[in-house]
């Protein structure tokens, strides 16, 4: 069974990549770009085989290691 | 003064502070591996280097300090012992949760190595006893992720138990309120982003910083 987290800023946490990235963006023309906000994808392989334990024993990673929770949101997706 | 400096794989300021707490207590500090799971009997103070423990993967210091000797290093602080986090210290300090907020990229995005000017905000503690509060001191910041964020409330609480230890005059990172190292509740932890260890010894171009380890060996003398 594979889990999917994406960890994510919390609103109003500066996101100096972000901003590098939508500067960007503009220079290619893109400039009707708003805003960006960068995050990170983490994908798991996992013995479990009940989503719903899976989902919780990931919950827990990411409380304890994948996400740090004063500045992070995270989602977690069981597939 | 019984000192020790953790060393994690990419710590490349662990000799520097090493170096910086024996010249200042003239007893040897011991180095420790980050996969021991105890630490020296009758240890006074440790010392979290800098560096890019782990290559600053998942987020500066996080790894770290969830390493075996990340949990003794927090039962440690817990029980009063003292700790000091330098640069990449400081990030795993607050990853461990022992000090409040976070270090974030820096809001300019680059990478700062420069020497900046630090105001002492407080004398009363281990870490900044041989400062006058106000002095200004010339240390060097190097660092891609120093960024001390950290909400009003946050910052309000800070200032009122008089817990911010340094400020930058100019700030080089973004950092909320010009916070450069705080203490910890008890002030017996100390974190922040500049080198005083790289400004200890007059071959190393000065030694603003040496204040810092003189203040430790004073407490750490009458303790």
């Amino acid at each position: 069974m594979k889990a999917r987290v994406t960890v994510t800023l919390k609103t109003g946490v500066l996101d100096p990549q972000g901003e590098a990235i939508r500067h960007a963006l503009g220079a290619l023309g893109f400039d009707d770009v708003e805003g960006v906000r960068q995050g990170k994808l983490i994908e798991l392989d996992l013995a479990d085989t009940d989503p719903a334990a899976a989902e919780a024993r990931v919950t827990e990673m990411c409380e304890k290691l994948l996400a740090n929770t004063v500045i992070e949101n995270y989602s977690v997706e069981v597939i | 003064m019984k000192s020790a400096v953790i060393v994690f794989p990419g710590s490349n300021c662990d000799r520097d502070l090493a170096v910086a707490f024996e010249q200042a207590s003239g007893t040897r500090a011991q180095m420790v591996w980050h996969k021991e799971t105890a630490l020296p009997q009758g240890l006074d103070i440790i010392g979290i280097p800098g560096g890019f423990s782990f290559g600053d993967y998942l987020r500066c210091g996080a790894i770290a300090a969830r390493s075996p000797i990340c949990q003794a290093v927090v039962d440690f602080a817990r029980r009063g012992g003292m700790v000091l986090g330098i640069c990449n210290g400081f990030q795993v300090l607050t990853e461990t949760g022992l000090l409040p907020g976070v270090l974030m990229r820096n809001a300019g995005i680059k990478f700062v190595c420069k020497d900046v000017d630090l105001q002492v905000e407080t004398a009363d503690s281990p870490f900044t006893s041989a400062y006058a509060r106000g002095q200004v001191i010339r240390v060097p910041v190097a660092h891609h992720d120093g960024n001390y964020v950290a909400p009003p409330e946050l910052v309000a609480r800070l200032r009122a138990e008089d817990r911010v230890a340094f400020s930058y005059r100019d700030n080089p990172n973004g950092s909320t309120a010009d916070i450069a190292g705080v203490l910890s509740e008890n002030r017996r932890v100390l974190g922040m982003m500049p080198h005083p260890e790289r400004r200890a010894d007059p071959a190393l171009g000065g030694t603003d910083g040496a204040g810092l380890f003189r203040s430790l060996a004073d407490a750490l003398a009458t303790a």
